[in-house]
C-alpha cells in the first residue's frame, strides 16, 4: 500500500453521489441543434474553418486552433453549419461568446478517420500532436488544454504521473461511472501517458467513497505496473495541488508547476479521450456529464455530445423546472449558475445540478465575522480567510498580497464552514479582479513613464549636444581671432565674422537648392543609420524575446516612413531643380500663393452649379453642425443666456440657409 | 421558477454563529448549577436581571446604529456576554453593579467599536474591570460557601438584588485571597487551620472549576474552538506554580492544584480566553496568546495587589492579539517560509 500523505484543512459536505449512480451511463442522443463555443478552455480561441450552410460530418475539424494554448473544435455529429455567431454560455457573469452553430441531420455520419498506429512506434511530438489535434483539454476542472500541459521541458525528470480519479465534489458521478464502465480505456489511457511522459511511476488517485470504481480499476490495471492509491474522503482533495501533496508528500511551489516537484497531474476523463484519439482516431467531441439534484426525476449519467443545449439533456433526465430555483453546471462548491437552459455543454462540463430550494437552500444574510476560525481550519492553502476578508472589505490590496491572497484556490471550504454565512469567496474573486485591473494599471501608466522619460532625455541630449557644439564653435572662433591678432593682422575680428556671414549669405541665395538638396541628403544619411541601428536592437529584442519587440518594431517601421519620405523628397526636389534650371526664375512665394488662389477659383467657376449648389450645401452643413454643438455645448455648461441667444439666432439662420441651399440644389439638378 | 444567479459554493455546512453562541451557554450550566450550590441563588439572580439588561442595552444600541434589531439579537451574543460577565460578579451583586457593568460591557466594549466581530477587547472582561476599580469593596466580597454559613433562599436573592440595603449576607475572603494575606503559616497548617480551603483549592471553588473545565471540554469535542489557547494558559498556569511552589513554605505561591482548582482559572481558560474576536486567530498564535494570559495570571495573583487577574490578564493579551496574528501566520500552501514566497 502507498502511503498517502494529509493537506491541511478541508471539509465534509454532504456528499450526495448515491442518486445518480444507479443506473449505467445513458446514451443523450443528437438534439437537433448543437451550439460549439469556439471558446471552452483556458488560452485562446479558435478560428472556425467552416462557413454557414456548409455541411459537416462527424469528428471534422470546424475550428482550427490559434497559437500554442489552444485546442480545434470538431462537429460532434453530422449537419449544417446554421450560424457562426454569439450565443450564451456558461460563465459567471452570464455572458455570450462566438459560437459555432449545427443543424444536426440525424445521421451521425463520421467524416473518415485518420488511420492509427501502435503508440508504442510514436515518439512524444508525434503523440502530442495527436492529443493536441484530437482537441482534448482537461475535462475536470479549468479545462487547460493536455497536449500543452503534457509538454515538460526537456531537462526536467518527471517521477510521478497523476491520474486524478477524484471526484472530490459532491453530486458529481462521471468519473466514478467511467470507472465502473470503462476502467480499461482508464488504464490504457495511462499506459499511453505512461509511455509520453516515462515517469518514475504512474498513479490514479481515487477517494475512498468510490469503491466499485476502486476495484473496476485496481482489475483492470493487474499487471501493467500502473498503481491505483485510495485515501480518505475529504474535500477538495481533487485540487491538483491537494492530490499532489496527498500522493507524494510535496506541495507545488507557489506561483510553479507541478513539474517543479517532478509531477505532471491528468484528469481521468482526459485519459479516457487520449486513449481515444490515439488508438481510435476520435476527437473529443462527447463527455460523460453527471445530470442530478432533487429538480431532476431520473437522476444519472449521460454519454453527451459536446454543444448539447443543457435544456436538451435535463429533460432526457426528467428535469422539474417548478421545482428549480438554480441551475449548477459543476459541483456545489465550485459550480457556476445557469440562469438561461439554452447554453451548450462544453468539454469541462462534468456536473448540471438541479437543487430544489430545500435542497441547497440560498445562504442567509451574512452576519458579522466572529474570527472564530474555523474557515483558517477549513483552508486547503493554509490561509487565514478571515484576515483576507478584513483586507478585501477595506480593498487593503497590498496586505491581500501579503497574505498570500492569490495561493486562493477558490475551492470554497471557508464559505461552507463559515456559521456567519458570509460569502468569502466572492470577496476573493473580486478582490484577486480589482488588483489584477491595479496591476495592468499600473504596467500602463510604468511603460507611460518611461517613454516621457526617455523623450525627455532624448530631448536634454540633443540640447546638450548643440550647446557643446555652439561652446565648440565659439572657441574656436575665438582663438581664430585671438591667432588673427597674434598674427598682427590687425583685423578686428567682429568685422571679419560679419565678413564671413555676409559671404554666407550671398551663398546661399545663389544656390538656395544646393543646400537645400544637401540639407535633404544628410537627413537620409542620418535616416538610413538610425533605422540600422533600430533594425538591429529589434533583432536583439527578438532574439531575447523582450517585451519591447512591438515598441522597437514601430520606431522601426517609423524611422523607415521617414526615411522614405526624406528619399522622395530629395528625388521630387532633383526633378523640381531640373525642371527649374532652365528657366533658373526665382518663384516668389506671394506670386505662388496668388497663382494657387487663381487656380482654385478658376477650379471653382469650372464647376456645374449642381456641384457648386452641392458644395455650398455642405459648407452651410458644416456650419450648422459646428453652432450646433457649440450651443449644446455652451447650454450643457449653463453659459450666458445673452450667447446662448446669439447662437441660437445664428442656428436658426444657418438652418434656413440651409433650407435655401437644398432647394437651389434641387432646382439645379 | 426563475434561475437565480449565485457565486459558488453553493452548499453550506450546519454552523451557524447563533448555534454556536447557543453552545457557550448551554456549557456555562454545569458552573452555574455548582455555583449556585455551593453560594446559594446569587449568580442565579444576577444572569436573569443581566441577560434582560444586556438584551435591552443592545437593542438600544442596535437602534440607535440603525441596524435591524431583530437580525442582530438573534446572534445571542449578547446574551453570552451577560452569562459570562454575571458569573464573574460577586453573587448578591446589587442592580445598579449589574446595570453599569452590563452598560460598560455592551455599549462601551462593543457597540462603540462597531458591534460584534469589531470590539477588540472582550466585553465582559472590560465590564468587569470597571466594576472592579469603580467599586472595589462590592466586587471584592464573595458569599461564603455552604457548610460555613447558612445560604439565602431564591426570595431573598432576588431582595439583594433589587434592595441591596434590607439585604444583608455574609461575605468572606476567597480562598486566593487567604493565600495572598498568608506570610507566616506553612501551607500545609494554612489548609488544616482555615477551613475556606478544601481537599485540593477553595472549598466549593474547586468542584466550580471543575465543572467550567468539563463545559469547556465538551466545547472542544463540538469543535466550537481549539484546545490550544486553554491548554497553553493551564499549562503554562501549572509550570509556574510548580516552579515557585517552594516545598509549601510560607512564601509559597500555592500549589499547581490550587492554582487550576482555584478562582476563574476554568472558567477564564475555556470562556473567557476562548472569545474568538479579541483573541489570537492562528492555532501557533493561540498557543503564545494562551500562554502569555497564564503568565499573566500568576504573576498577578502572586504578585499583584488582585487575589485574581483573569480579566487583567485577558485584557492585556486583547491588545497583544494583533501583534501575535501578525508574527504567526500560517505556511500557505508552496510557500517555503511563513509569509515569504
Amino acid at each position: 500500500m502507498r502511503k498517502v500523505f494529509d493537506f491541511h484543512g478541508g471539509v465534509h459536505p454532504l456528499e450526495n453521489k448515491h442518486q445518480s449512480v444507479r443506473t449505467a451511463i445513458a446514451d443523450a442522443g443528437i438534439p437537433p441543434e448543437l451550439v460549439i463555443p469556439l471558446s471552452q478552455h483556458i488560452g485562446a480561441p479558435s478560428n472556425p474553418v467552416v462557413g454557414v450552410g456548409d455541411h459537416v460530418r462527424k469528428g471534422q475539424v470546424i475550428a482550427e486552433a490559434l497559437g500554442f494554448v489552444s485546442v480545434p473544435k470538431h462537429a460532434p455529429s453530422s449537419g449544417t453549419i446554421l450560424a457562426i455567431e454569439e450565443r450564451l454560455i456558461a460563465h459567471p457573469s452570464g455572458h455570450s461568446a462566438p459560437c459555432i452553430v449545427i443543424a444536426t441531420d440525424g445521421k451521425d455520419e463520421w467524416a473518415p478517420l485518420p488511420d492509427t498506429r501502435p503508440y508504442e512506434s510514436l515518439d512524444k511530438a508525434e503523440l502530442l500532436e495527436l492529443i493536441r489535434h484530437a482537441g482534448i483539454a482537461g475535462m475536470g476542472g479549468a479545462g487547460f488544454p493536455s497536449a500543452v500541459k503534457l509538454s515538460v521541458k526537456a531537462g526536467i525528470t518527471i517521477d510521478t504521473l497523476i491520474i486524478n480519479g477524484t471526484e472530490c465534489e459532491p453530486y458529481i458521478t462521471a468519473d466514478d461511472m467511467l470507472m465502473r464502465e470503462r476502467s480499461d480505456r482508464i488504464i490504457e489511457g495511462a499506459k499511453i501517458l505512461h509511455h509520453l511522459i516515462a515517469p518514475g511511476e504512474t498513479v490514479i488517485g481515487v477517494e475512498d467513497n468510490k469503491p466499485e470504481g476502486i476495484a473496476a480499476l485496481r482489475k483492470a490495471a493487474e499487471g501493467s505496473g500502473i498503481e491505483i492509491a485510495s485515501f480518505p474522503t475529504k474535500y477538495p482533495s481533487g485540487g491538483e495541488k491537494q492530490l499532489i501533496e496527498i500522493l507524494t508528500g510535496k506541495q507545488v511551489p507557489s506561483g510553479g508547476l507541478p513539474s517543479d516537484v517532478g509531477v505532471v497531474c491528468q484528469n481521468l476523463g482526459s485519459a479516457v479521450a487520449i486513449y481515444e484519439a490515439v488508438v481510435e482516431g476520435k476527437p473529443l467531441i462527447s463527455r460523460i456529464t453527471t445530470v442530478t439534484g432533487e429538480a431532476v426525476n431520473e437522476p444519472q449519467n449521460f454519454e453527451v455530445l459536446i454543444g448539447t443545449p443543457v435544456s436538451y439533456l435535463l429533460q432526457k433526465a426528467g428535469y422539474e423546472p417548478s421545482k428549480n430555483d438554480r441551475l449548477i453546471m459543476g459541483g456545489p462548491m465550485m459550480g457556476v449558475t445557469v440562469r438561461d437552459p439554452s447554453v451548450p455543454v462544453v468539454k469541462t462540463t462534468n456536473c448540471l445540478l438541479a437543487p430544489t430550494p430545500q435542497e441547497l437552500p440560498v445562504p442567509p444574510p451574512a452576519q458579522a465575522c466572529i474570527r472564530c476560525g474555523m474557515c483558517a481550519e477549513a483552508c486547503p492553502a493554509s490561509l487565514l480567510p478571515q484576515q483576507l476578508f478584513w483586507f478585501a472589505q477595506g480593498k487593503e490590496f497590498e496586505k491581500l498580497e501579503h497574505h498570500n491572497l492569490f495561493d486562493c484556490i477558490e475551492c470554497g471550504a471557508c464559505s461552507y464552514a463559515c456559521p456567519s454565512s458570509i460569502p468569502l469567496v466572492q470577496y476573493y474573486r473580486a478582490s484577486k479582479a480589482d488588483i489584477l485591473h491595479q496591476r495592468k494599471e499600473q504596467e500602463k501608466a510604468e511603460h507611460a513613464r518611461l517613454r516621457f522619460e526617455t523623450r525627455q532625455q532624448r530631448l536634454e541630449q540633443a540640447e546638450a549636444d548643440k550647446e557643446a557644439k555652439r561652446a565648440a564653435r565659439k572657441k574656436a572662433a575665438e582663438a581664430r581671432a585671438k591667432s588673427a591678432v597674434d598674427d598682427g593682422n590687425g583685423e578686428d575680428p567682429i568685422q571679419a565674422a560679419i565678413a564671413r556671414a555676409q559671404a554666407k549669405k550671398a551663398a546661399q541665395q545663389g544656390g538656395g537648392n544646393e543646400s537645400e538638396q544637401e540639407k535633404l541628403e544628410k537627413t537620409v544619411v542620418a535616416a538610413r543609420k538610425r533605422l540600422d541601428t533600430a533594425s538591429k536592437k529589434l533583432e536583439e529584442a527578438k532574439v531575447d524575446g523582450s517585451d519591447l519587440v512591438d515598441a522597437l518594431q514601430s520606431g522601426v517601421d517609423k524611422t523607415r516612413a521617414k526615411l522614405d519620405a526624406a528619399e522622395k523628397a530629395l528625388a521630387a526636389l532633383g526633378e523640381a531643380h531640373a525642371a527649374v534650371a532652365p528657366e533658373s526664375e526665382p518663384t516668389d512665394a506671394a506670386q505662388a500663393a496668388i497663382q494657387r488662389a487663381m487656380a482654385a477659383r478658376e477650379a471653382e467657376a469650372a464647376l456645374s452649379p449642381a456641384e457648386k449648389a452641392k458644395a455650398d450645401l455642405e459648407k452651410l452643413e458644416q456650419r450648422l453642425e459646428k453652432t450646433r454643438s457649440k450651443l449644446a455645448q455652451s447650454q450643457a455648461s449653463a453659459g450666458e443666456e445673452k450667447v446662448i441667444e446669439a447662437l441660437t439666432s445664428t442656428v436658426q439662420r444657418l438652418e434656413q440657409k440651409v433650407e435655401a441651399a437644398q432647394q437651389a440644389l434641387s432646382e439645379t439638378s | 421558477m426563475a434561475l437565480m444567479r449565485l457565486s459558488s459554493p453553493h452548499a453550506h455546512g450546519p454552523a451557524s454563529t447563533q448555534r454556536v453562541m447557543l453552545k457557550v451557554l448551554v456549557a456555562t450550566v454545569p458552573g452555574i448549577l455548582i455555583l449556585t450550590w455551593f453560594f446559594g441563588y446569587g449568580t442565579l439572580v444576577n444572569i436573569l436581571f443581566g441577560s434582560v439588561i444586556a438584551l435591552a442595552f443592545e437593542a438600544l444600541a442596535l437602534k440607535l446604529r440603525g441596524r435591524p434589531i431583530g437580525f442582530y439579537l438573534s446572534d445571542l451574543s449578547a446574551l453570552v456576554t451577560a452569562f459570562l460577565l454575571c458569573i464573574a460578579l460577586p453573587p448578591y451583586s446589587p442592580w445598579w453593579l449589574i446595570a453599569t457593568g452590563m452598560a460598560s460591557a455592551i455599549l462601551l466594549a462593543k457597540h462603540f467599536y462597531g458591534g460584534l466581530g469589531y470590539n477588540p477587547f472582550n466585553p465582559a472582561m472590560v465590564g468587569y474591570v470597571i466594576l472592579l476599580i469603580s467599586f472595589p469593596v462590592q466586587m471584592t466580597s464573595w458569599a461564603a460557601p455552604r457548610g460555613l454559613a447558612a445560604t439565602p433562599g431564591f426570595l431573598e436573592s432576588v431582595q439583594a438584588c433589587f434592595l441591596p440595603a434590607t439585604f444583608d449576607g455574609i461575605t468572606m475572603a476567597t480562598p486566593l485571597d487567604v493565600l495572598k494575606q498568608n506570610s507566616s503559616l506553612l501551607i500545609e497548617d494554612l489548609w488544616s487551620q482555615n477551613p475556606l480551603f478544601g481537599r485540593w483549592g477553595g472549598l466549593g471553588w474547586e468542584w466550580v472549576n471543575i465543572a467550567f473545565l468539563a463545559g469547556g471540554l465538551w466545547l472542544i469535542q463540538q469543535r466550537v474552538f481549539t484546545w490550544h489557547a486553554p491548554i497553553a494558559m493551564l499549562a503554562t498556569l501549572t509550570l509556574l506554580s510548580a516552579l515557585f511552589y517552594d516545598g509549601g513554605s510560607s512564601a509559597s505561591g500555592g500549589s499547581p492544584l490550587f492554582h487550576l482548582l482555584s478562582g476563574a482559572t476554568m472558567f477564564g481558560a475555556f470562556f473567557i480566553i476562548t472569545d474568538p474576536v479579541s483573541s489570537a486567530v492562528s492555532l501557533r498564535g493561540r498557543l503564545i496568546y494562551g500562554a502569555l494570559i497564564g503568565a499573566l495570571l500568576y504573576i498577578i495573583r502572586v504578585r499583584g495587589n488582585y487575589p485574581d487577574a483573569v480579566a487583567f490578564a485577558v485584557l492585556i493579551m486583547n491588545f497583544a492579539a494583533p501583534f501575535i496574528d501578525y508574527y504567526t501566520q500560517p505556511r500557505t500552501y508552496g510557500h517555503s517560509k511563513r509569509g515569504e514566497q
